[in-house]
Order: C-alpha cells, then structure tokens, then sequence
C-alpha cells in the first residue's frame, strides 16, 4: 500500500488547485451562487477542458479512463473552494454508470459528450415517501406496444437536477413500491413531453430539482441495464457518488478547519490572540482529529467502492457516509462557535463551509441513515 | 421539602394559559411555531396585547406600571408565554426597566418608564464592539463631554433588533485611566441622532434585524447619562444579574421539544412516523428527559429565590443547560426533514408566502432554524467564557 500521489495524479490536484485559487476567491464565490443558475458555464467548459468531466470515461470514448482514488483527489480540492459546478451526479455517478451498465449504443451516445463538456446528467432516484431509501420506488413505467413505456410519478430533491440535460430516472417495471426486485432504469430528455423539472436553491448555493413525470413516453431503447434489475447498478453507482461526496466533504473540512485555526492565530481578545486559551486548543485539536478521520475513511470509500463483495463496499461506503457526516457536523458547529458571533454571519466563509457539510450529510442518506445500513450487513 | 407546584402557582399558570390561548393571534403564533421570520410588528402587537390586560411589564414592581409578580410567577408566565408560541418580550422591557429603575434618574424613570412599558420606545442593547466581544471591558467607543452633553464616536456590532430599535442603550468609554472596567459609562442614545448610521448585517439563517451602529460625533445630552459617569460597568452588571433564571430558557425549550415530537410525526419513515423508529425515537426521548432536569434544576432556583437566598452564579447551570436542549432539538428537527432540508426557499421563512414549495412549507425552515440557533451558545456570554466564569466562581479553580 502507498498513500503517496503518483506524479500524474500530483498533476492532476494541482491543476485542480490551480482553477480553485484563481476562479473561487469567496466573494466571487458568493456572488455566482446568487446567480439564477447558481454556476458558471464558462468554469463548467474549463472543468470539462481540464478533462474533469471525462475524467472517469473510458480513454475509447474520450476520457481519463481513472478511478475512485482520482475522483477523490479532484473532490477533495474541489471540496476545499466549495465549488458549485454541477460535477458530481454527471462525472462521478452517471459515468460509472453508463460505462459499465449502458449498451454500446448509449455510451457512444452519451460518453464522447461528457466528456466534451457538452451534456449533464442528473439520476432521479429519491422520492418524496422514500427518505433515503433508493429501493423505495413508486415511480411506474407501464411497458406499451413497441417496447415503450409510460414513466409516471414524482421524483424529489433531484441533486443538481436543474441544470441536466438527460436524466437517469429510477422506475417500477414490477414488484411493490419497496421491493429491491423490479426496478428499471430509463434515461429520459429532461425536455421530453411530460417532464416537468422546478429547480431550487439549495442552502448551501447548489441546486436540486422536484421531477414531476407525467406519462411521459419512452422507447424500449432508454432501458439502461437490464429490466427489473436497475437496484444493484443504482446502488453501486450512487455508492460511487457518495466516495466521491465523501472526498469533497474531507477538502470543505480541511479548508474550514485551516480557516477556524488562522482565526484563533489573529483574533484577539483579553489582550491575546484567542488561540493562547487551552479551551480552544483542545477544541482545536478535537478538531483536527475529526479531520484526520475523515480523511482517512474516505480514502477507505475509494479504495472498496469497486469491490466486488457487496457486504464489504456497504460497510466501508456506508461507514465513510456516516463519519464524514458526524465529522462534518462537529466541524461546522465548532468553527462557528470558535467564530463567535462572526460566524454567525453570511458575511464570513465559515459559515458557508458548514451549510455545506450539512447539505453533504442530507445528500444520498445521512449519517444515521448509512448506520442503519452499516447494521444490516455487519 | 414540599415537591408540588402549589395551589395559587397552578391557579396563575392556568390563567396565564388559557390568557394565551385565547388571545394570542394565530398568524404569529404559526410563524412563531414554524420558525418563520418575525416582523417588529408582531411583538409590537403582541405587546399591547400583553399591555391591555396589564401585563406588559412582568417583571416590574407595581410603583412603575408593573405586574408585581414573583420570580415563580415570571417564569411560570414566561414559560407558559413561549411554550404556546408568543415572541420574545423586546429586550427592552426586562432589561433596560429594572436599570432605570435601580440608577435612573426621577426625570428618566417619568420619560423612558412609561414609554417603554408601552411600547413606544423600542430598544437596543450596545455594548459589543468588533474588537470587544467575550472582553467586553476593551469597547472603545468614545464619548467625550462638551458642555452639557457628550460626543460618541465609535463603533457597536450585533446590536439585535436595531433595524427596528429607537434607542439604544450603550456602554461608552469616558476615561482611559485605571481599569478598563473603571472608564466606562452606561449612555442612552436616541438612534434618530444625526451622526448615527446603521449597517444591516446578513446572518447566516437569512435574517437581517441585526446591524453594525456607527457614531460619527453624535450628540447625546448629559442628562442621558445613567449612573455616574465611569460607573457603567456596574450598571451593565446588575443587568446580568437581574433574571438569571430567565436565562433558563424553559419556554422555549419545551416549544422546541413540542415542535420536533409533531414534526417527527408528520414526517415518514418507511411508512411509518419517524417518531416510531427506535433510532430516532431515542434521540427524542433524550432531549425530553434531559429537559426533565434542566426543568427540575430551574424549580431548584425558584425556591431559593423565593426564600430570599440569592441563587448566584450557580444559574448558569441552567444557561448551559438550555443550549443544549435548544440546539440538540434543533439539529433533530433538521434531520427530520431528510433531503428536503437542502432546498432553501428563503420566501418559506416569511410569512403569508404561497409559493410552490417542494414540501410542507414548515419542513423548508427547519435547517434555517437549526443554523439559526447555533446562536445561543454565543450570545450573552459564550458557553466557553460562561464555563471559564463558573469555574473561577463555583469551584475557585
Ligand atoms: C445572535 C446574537 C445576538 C447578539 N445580540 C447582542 C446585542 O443585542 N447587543 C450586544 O451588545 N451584543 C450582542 N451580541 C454579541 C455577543 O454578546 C458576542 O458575540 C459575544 O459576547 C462573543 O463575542 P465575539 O462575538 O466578539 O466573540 P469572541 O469574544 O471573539 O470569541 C471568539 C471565540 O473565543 C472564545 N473565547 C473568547 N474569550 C475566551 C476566554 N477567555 N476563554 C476561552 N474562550 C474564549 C469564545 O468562546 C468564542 O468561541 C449578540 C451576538 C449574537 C451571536
């Protein structure tokens, strides 16, 4: 085992550092997370020109053809300037999952322009009965003449839904509403006759989008994997998605306890800097830890993600979720506590960090959520 | 040892609660409820509510327009108050009244008293400064007497409420010499005052009551000095003393006990209330009995305080005991709304919004709400000096 970078992945976090420190100074940040859109499409084509939404894609259709352990790299820095580029759904979970579950047909369709930069995805999976749970679909596609179907229910909090162009979209084709059996997935035009997608804000700058669907028609050829076997691919690929969340959560962690830290250095009062008193040491300390932490379970997310024991990547996943969102949690309050009553403000970064590490936690199952999962195959 | 609340406590508290109940409009009970923003026309409304029925000063003896209760009795009215989802009293009422009171001078007590009492003045309370926070004793704003009345200059921060506010009442430095604590003046300051500029200040839950304050050679008449001059510190600390027991909380830790048991049962879990999954059910549970205790130890300093020995700073176990319950509530609450709590829909958290929301609109406050009240471990002293205090005071540390 070696935790040290190769040079070509020393490359590619530094290029990603680089775009962080020049295009994501904070109030810039602020600003363009007021924005309608909530991101810019000239970062997205810089993102795309720097191969990162190919990143995962095959060299064959024009990507990096890397892994989990290169996603995290690119999170993590990502995570550190809290960029709101809507990366994650399409590079690191619709990939993976077209790649290994999509026929020739749709990752000829679909990988090439990935990886250009010129298609977003988004997977609608959550439902507003459902929680957290993915195997929870009420979502039906009734099959028609011809290999169609008719897709109709409602899909909820669509992470970064607003802005793709295609979703994958989780439906029943048999079985009842919880059954982990009977699930299919689609890919539908986000413009297709029927959809209807409402974008929100969320609090921490991203967006996420309600999904209405509305007996909305499909060709036989939108099946992506097999029928009424979509659970498993989803699973996996969400898993995908959330190592990769993981890694951001560790950057946006590092950078608000570097930026908690550099506080207690400058703020002074009592006629010292705030730093000298033992609370906050050991405040900070518990800190760091929680980091370190953090740091290292994600790593253990990348490197089981693709294991092909189910039981083993469920507990490492699973395990890496719900620290990152305890971790996460504890960081965010105590940098605002350390803050005082300036971390209370919107003015200041600190505050925007921990929205994110909330939001982080909300997204794909919270931390109690992934204990329970933890439980079910310990 | 008498363990039962008595017979005229149970008598008021019912009083009190079916006055609530009965009056209280339902409009600013439901954003009180749903965490939604308050305009200064709610309290105001509900001050003259109060006031009609002569309860618009609680804790104010009966010489100044008061109601003349107890400290059991104003815990029981403000518990009862909060619990069924009244606003806050203006800070004005509780704090500035009792200094007047105490230090003011008869022409003060005749102007402000009843003004106050009647909501005609409202406060603000202006002692923070950017460089003088927890070491509240290093605040530099200046004031400088000319004559009959003094020049400020300088700077407060996190004055709550002064958007709204007419005066405030500050502390201002009027000697360099000796002690810090020694130099300053307790000052009142009409905010209408050329020289006087406010900057909202964006806080993290959306909301902007809160403004930075600048004096720029604004001039105060002398006759507004409380006190004697350099003896505001003294002023400020009777303040902290005077309702420790408020700082309980108890109200609005069983509002938010309330609020996270119905939300946790609208929400569904597989199916089934979120309140019936065991995982989250005792989360719950623990909020509730520690609220037990911290209630328990409130009664404790009930009953010293109405047998005349001063609880001291033993009070601030229930400081610290209410910003755990709050904040531990108001994470759970968060976590009740699963994914729906990432959309922010900032128009949920005003009133009378009829919009499309994703959800029940009370689900799209909940993680405002949350961040909101990291607040209360940072206000009125931070949890981390209030300790500091505790273990030099309690334990000689
Ligand atoms: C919601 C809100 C409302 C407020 N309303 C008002 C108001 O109406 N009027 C008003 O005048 N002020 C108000 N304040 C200001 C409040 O009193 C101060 O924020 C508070 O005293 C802390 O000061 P500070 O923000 O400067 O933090 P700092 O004092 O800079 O503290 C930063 C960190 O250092 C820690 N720290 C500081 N000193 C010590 C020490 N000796 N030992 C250990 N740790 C220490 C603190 O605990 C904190 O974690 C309000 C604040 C908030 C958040």
């Amino acid at each position: 085992m070696d935790f040290n970078l190769s040079e070509e992945q020393l490359m590619l976090a530094d290029t990603v550092q680089r775009f962080v420190e020049q295009e994501y100074e904070f109030e810039e940040r602020k600003k363009l997370a007021r924005t309608d859109r909530g991101y810019s499409e000239l970062h997205w084509q810089t993102l795309s020109d720097i191969g990162l939404t190919g990143l995962l894609v095959p060299e064959s259709f024009g990507g990096m053809g890397a892994g989990p352990q290169e996603a995290l790299i690119v999170m993590e820095a990502l995570g550190r300037g809290l960029v709101l580029e809507p990366l994650l759904s399409t590079a690191f979970v619709a990939v993976p999952l077209i790649a290994r579950h999509g026929n020739k047909a749709q990752q000829q369709l679909l990988l090439p322009d990935i990886a250009q930069g010129r298609l977003r995805l988004a997977i609608a999976s959550l439902e507003p009965e459902a929680r957290f749970d993915l195997w929870q679909v009420a979502t039906e596609a009734r099959p028609q003449e011809g290999g169609r179907y008719l897709l109709q229910g409602r899909k909820t909090v669509v992470i970064q839904g607003d802005s793709a162009q295609q979703l994958i979209v989780s439906a029943r084709t048999s079985g009842n509403s919880s059954d982990k059996d009977g699930i299919t997935l689609f890919l539908v035009d986000a413009k297709a006759m029927g959809v209807t997608v409402k974008g929100f804000p969320n609090i921490d700058g991203h967006h996420s989008a309600e999904i209405f669907l509305n007996n909305v028609a499909v060709d036989g050829s939108a099946v992506l994997g097999e029928v009424g076997r979509g659970y498993e691919p989803l699973e996996w690929a969400t898993d995908r998605g959330i190592a990769a969340l993981c890694a951001e959560a560790v950057g946006t962690m590092a950078k608000l306890f570097d930026l908690t830290v550099e506080y207690l250095r400058t703020r002074k009062q009592f006629g010292q800097p705030i730093g000298r008193f033992q609370v906050l040491q050991h405040r900070a300390t518990d800190m760091l830890v929680a980091v370190e932490q953090a740091r290292s379970i994600a790593l253990l997310a990348a490197a089981r993600v693709d294991n092909p024991d189910p039981g083993s990547r469920r507990k490492a996943v699973s395990a890496a979720k719900s620290v990152v969102g305890r971790n996460g949690r504890f960081i965010g309050e105590q940098s605002i506590q350390l803050h005082g009553g300036m971390g209370m403000t919107d003015e200041l970064a600190a505050g925007h960090y921990f929205k994110r590490l909330n939001c982080i936690d909300m997204t794909w199952g919270d931390s109690s959520h992934h204990q329970e999962l933890y439980g079910d195959v310990m | 040892m008498d363990l039962n609340e008595s017979a005229e406590e149970q008598a008021f508290r019912l009083e009190v609660r079916a006055f609530v109940r009965d009056q209280l409009p339902v409009e600013i009970r439901d954003k009180v409820l749903k965490f939604q923003h308050l305009e200064k026309s709610d309290y105001v409304t509900w001050h003259r509510i109060l006031g009609a029925r002569g309860w618009g000063a609680p804790t104010w003896p009966k010489e100044y327009g008061g109601t003349g209760w107890s400290g059991v009795q104003r815990v029981i009215f403000e518990q009862e108050c909060m619990e069924a989802g009244a606003p806050r009293l203006l800070a004005a009422v509780n704090m500035i009244g009792p200094i007047l009171m105490r230090y003011g001078t008869p022409e003060q007590q005749a102007y402000f008293l009843p003004k106050t009492r009647d909501m005609d003045i409202v406060w603000c309370q202006g002692y923070s400064e950017p460089g003088a926070g927890s070491d509240l004793a290093s605040l530099r704003t200046r004031a400088e007497r000319q004559g009959d009345h003094y020049v400020v200059n300088g700077q407060k921060i996190w004055t709550s409420l002064s958007l709204w506010a007419d005066w405030v009442f500050a502390l201002v430095r009027t000697s360099s010499e000796g002690k810090p604590q020694e130099g300053i003046s307790f000052l009142l300051i009409d905010l209408n005052t050329p020289g006087i500029t406010r900057r909202p200040i964006r806080m993290i839950n959306g909301s902007m009551e809160f403004t930075e304050v600048f004096f720029d050679n604004v001039n105060v008449p002398a006759s507004n000095l409380v006190h004697e001059k350099n003896k505001g510190w003294s002023v400020a600390k009777h303040l902290l003393v005077h309702e420790r027991s408020a700082q309980a909380d108890i109200g609005l830790c069983k509002r938010m006990l309330r609020r996270l048991k119905e939300v946790a049962t609208t929400c569904l879990k597989r199916g089934r209330p979120l309140i019936e999954d065991q995982r989250f059910r005792d989360q719950v549970v623990r909020v509730e009995m520690d609220l037990l205790a911290h209630e328990w130890t409130l009664l404790r300093v009930l009953s010293m305080i109405a047998n005349k020995r001063d609880p001291g700073p033993e009070t601030f176990v229930l400081k610290l005991g209410a910003t755990a319950i709050v904040q531990k509530a108001s994470e759970l609450l968060m976590e009740c709304a699963g994914p729906d709590a990432l959309p922010y829909v900032a128009e949920a958290l005003h009133e009378g919004w009829q919009g499309d929301l994703p959800n029940a609109l009370e689900i799209h406050t909940l993680a405002a709400n949350y961040f909101d009240w990291r607040r209360i471990s940072i206000y009125g002293g931070t949890s981390e000096v209030t300790k500091g205090i505790m273990s030099k005071m309690i334990l000689g540390l």
